[in-house]
């Protein structure tokens, strides 16, 4: 590799967490928003997550007595880092992933573990009933969702026998099945979306938080900028969440079938790369409407036991019987 | 396994979002396993009872209206019952009827706030955000009658102050009418949501044994299928004119099974029957006054010169509630005043519908009773000398009951 692709990468590095904060506060913008919308409020304007972020920071930063300072100061950035550094791994509309290698799924789906784990570790190192009760909650819940969610993982790096992100999302992986292979696929989708608000800790799964039964749960002592910073890991989280389910499934893009033509740039035509983009972030717009928004209005919250059911039972044999199909017809 | 005990205390309250108001409730957990709860009421003590006994009954009116946010109608309607029956004063034919109309109006209103307040306990926001937009219909109403949407001030003692005529009819037929219309709507929410279902059915179970053992009452014990109700067991203002049923779940072809489904399926059709109920008060209304004494200061001097006790006792949205009065012969003042709400009963019914259940069902078991703890608080125990506070368990109440009762045979008291 060049000098120059190198400091492009490094750039990009640099670059990628702001966009990612960025989008993320945006989408949660227009997630209040339309969840407001649909329960006939007038809700918060857009940018009002920004604001949140920005008045958390302000505020004064409370350690309880009872907790243990150093597990209590780190869990937040910890829980913020994992999500910025998989934005590095993610194809993210037109663009190519800036880092890329032989496991990248595999790294993607680790550090989407971290964010719950450091969570829990900061709920339990907070020294409250609630946050403990909390965490406890957080750790049977991403043990539950992790199932579903990996057995998707698995079956589509065995189509394409990589577990790279970049291969997978640069064919998009409906071409490559029959009817029986799609159909499958549709199931293993339905898992993905199920796993959706259960990573991002949403009702009907945000029994961690549960505001009515632990007042906050896991955060219940956080404040000032340990929440805000939480607040901004929650908020990348959903890009990084909704960006994987794209690149897994959806990784179409606007110029496999119409070019806009016109200038050209560092062998990307302009107006193609604008639309690619725009297209990428609608899509990450419904994927965040139809999996967490719509979810979030229809239902209400389960008890502990009956989502790590949900995930476990229902949502395992859907994935498998998705997976078998697939499989099956590859063999066939 | 070893025999270390596992289990920890979560404290829910006093402030918690699970309760709306000041109230302390301790739980012992193992794991998510609710293995004890004890209750400690005490935190919302206002000495409403004792400021109540430094006014003249007409000044109380408005005082009692403040003990609770929600339902301020049952407050006056106890309370003015209770003197009248103390000085013998009889409320007029017609204020009978506007007082029936009034109270249903707030069991309507209390009854989707509560449903409201349930689907937030559970999380599930939309209804709250739903039913509280409905509710605004019956408010509106209630301004319409009274001029206030929460505190109406329509109570008076000997009648009401605000007469329901003719030309409000529509009006109040119009209301009667979207609560109707709205119902069928309310049913599949609450009755038929999956989701809902899941959260509600076999949850926080009274049986009807334990439901008479510790003298429930209201919804929270209807849903049991013991048949309780104050308008039909002992008729106050227009009930007994009225046709109305105990609301039981096996009325309806459901099973008498005392969990918050069935709490939920009672209150929705109390709605049902409360719009029935003002129906038939709005065809049968009489004419005549709607005060019997409406000069004010000949009817203080009746009160003044009236010695007696008297009860007021009704069925509030919550279940019977009660209110004590005893006046004094030449003095202004009550000489007592004792309130005691629904809420104080059905406190002793959270001991069966915690035990068992997990943390995810604390809100919405809490809320099953609709607690108002407003209402309910009304002693609390503190050492003057040291600031400690205390409550009396049952056997030292009944020592000192006992050491009363003595003392009063002796004649020393």
């Amino acid at each position: 590799m060049s000098y120059e692709d190198w400091m492009v990468r490094i750039l990009f590095v640099l670059v990628l967490p702001f966009i990612g904060i960025f989008l993320g506060l945006l989408y949660k913008g227009f997630d209040r928003k339309i969840t407001a919308m649909m329960q006939a409020r007038i809700g918060p304007p857009i940018r009002q997550p920004f604001r949140d972020v920005k008045k958390l920071f302000m505020k004064e930063n409370i350690v309880p007595d009872h907790a243990v300072p150093w597990i209590f100061n780190a869990a937040p950035f910890f829980a913020l880092l994992a999500p910025l550094v998989a934005l590095v791994y993610l194809p993210l509309g037109p663009f190519e992933p800036v880092m890329e290698g032989y496991g990248d799924l595999i790294l993607l789906l680790y550090l989407l573990a971290i964010p719950a784990v450091a969570m829990a570790v900061g709920g339990l190192a907070s020294g409250s009933p609630y946050a403990t009760v909390g965490a406890q909650r957080e750790l049977v819940l991403m043990m539950s969702y992790e199932f579903p969610l990996a057995i998707a993982a698995v079956t589509i790096a065995w189509k394409y026998e990589s577990f790279s992100l970049a291969t997978i999302s640069s064919t998009p992986i409906w071409g490559q099945v029959g009817a029986m292979g799609a159909f499958g696929l549709f199931l293993i989708v339905i898992g993905l979306f199920a796993v959706l608000p259960g990573e991002l800790s949403k009702v009907p799964f945000d029994q961690a938080e549960a505001e009515t039964e632990l007042g906050g749960g896991l955060f219940v002592e956080y404040s000032g900028r340990n929440l805000g910073v939480f607040y901004l890991s929650e908020a990348v989280k959903m890009v990084v969440v909704g960006t994987l389910l794209i690149a897994l499934l959806f990784p179409h893009n606007l110029s496999q079938w119409y070019s806009f033509g016109g200038p050209e740039f560092a062998g990307y035509v302009v107006l193609n790369v604008v639309a690619d983009v725009l297209f990428f972030l609608l899509k990450l717009l419904i994927i965040i409407f139809v999996g967490v928004s719509v979810v979030r209005v229809a239902v209400a919250r389960f008890q502990i036991d009956k989502a790590s059911y949900f995930y476990w039972v229902p949502m395992t044999l859907l994935g498998l019987l998705g997976t078998v199909l697939v499989v099956l017809e590859g063999a066939i | 396994m070893s025999d270390k005990d596992t289990t920890y205390q979560v404290p829910i309250g006093p402030i918690h979002p699970a309760l709306k108001e000041p109230f302390m409730i301790n739980f012992r957990l193992d794991g998510e396993t609710i293995v004890d709860a004890e209750a400690h009421p005490g935190m919302n003590h206002r000495g409403i009872e004792f400021m109540g006994m430094h006014r003249n009954p007409l000044k109380v009116i408005p005082l009692s209206e403040r003990i609770c946010g929600i339902c301020s109608i049952v407050h006056q309607h106890m309370f003015t019952t209770a003197v009248e029956h103390a000085a013998g004063i009889e409320p007029t034919n017609r204020a009978r009827y506007i007082r029936t109309i009034m109270a249903e109006l707030e069991r309507i209103h209390s009854h989707v706030l509560w449903a409201g307040v349930a689907a937030h306990e559970i999380g599930f926001d939309t209804h709250l955000h739903f039913t509280w937009k409905v509710r605004e219909k019956v408010m509106d109403l209630l301004e319409y009658i009274a001029g206030n949407r929460v505190n109406y001030s329509m109570w008076t003692i000997g009648g009401v102050r605000r007469d329901i005529t003719e030309k409000m009819y529509p009006k109040v037929n119009e209301t009667l009418d979207y609560y109707e219309s709205l119902y069928k709507k309310l049913e599949e929410i609450f009755l038929g949501d999956p989701s809902i279902r899941l959260r509600t059915k076999d949850i926080g179970i009274l049986t009807e044994e334990e439901a008479l053992r510790l003298c429930g009452v209201g919804p929270t014990v209807r849903a049991s299928g013991v048949k309780k109700d104050v308008r039909i067991d002992q008729p106050y203002a227009a009930y007994g004119d009225l046709d109305l049923d105990y609301v039981i779940p096996s009325r309806y072809g459901y099973e008498n099974t005392g969990d918050v489904f069935s709490k939920t399926l009672v209150r929705l059709k109390e709605l049902v029957q409360s719009i029935d109920l003002i129906r038939q008060c709005v065809d049968q209304m009489p004419e005549g006054d709607i005060d019997s004494e409406p000069k004010k200061a000949v009817l203080l001097n009746k009160l003044k010169k009236a010695d007696g006790e008297g009860i007021g006792r009704i069925e509030a949205p919550r279940g019977e509630a009660f209110h004590y009065a005893r006046l004094k012969e030449g003095q202004e003042e009550l000489d007592c005043w004792k309130i005691r709400a629904s809420t104080y009963n059905n406190l002793t019914t959270y001991a069966p519908m915690f035990m068992g259940e997990q943390i995810a069902d604390i809100p919405i078991i809490a809320a099953c009773i609709d607690p108002c703890i407003g209402c309910m608080d009304r002693a609390e125990i503190v050492e003057i000398n040291s600031g400690e506070r205390y409550s009396y368990t049952h056997e030292e109440l009944h020592v000192l009951s006992v050491e009363k009762t003595k003392k009063i045979l002796e004649g020393s008291l």
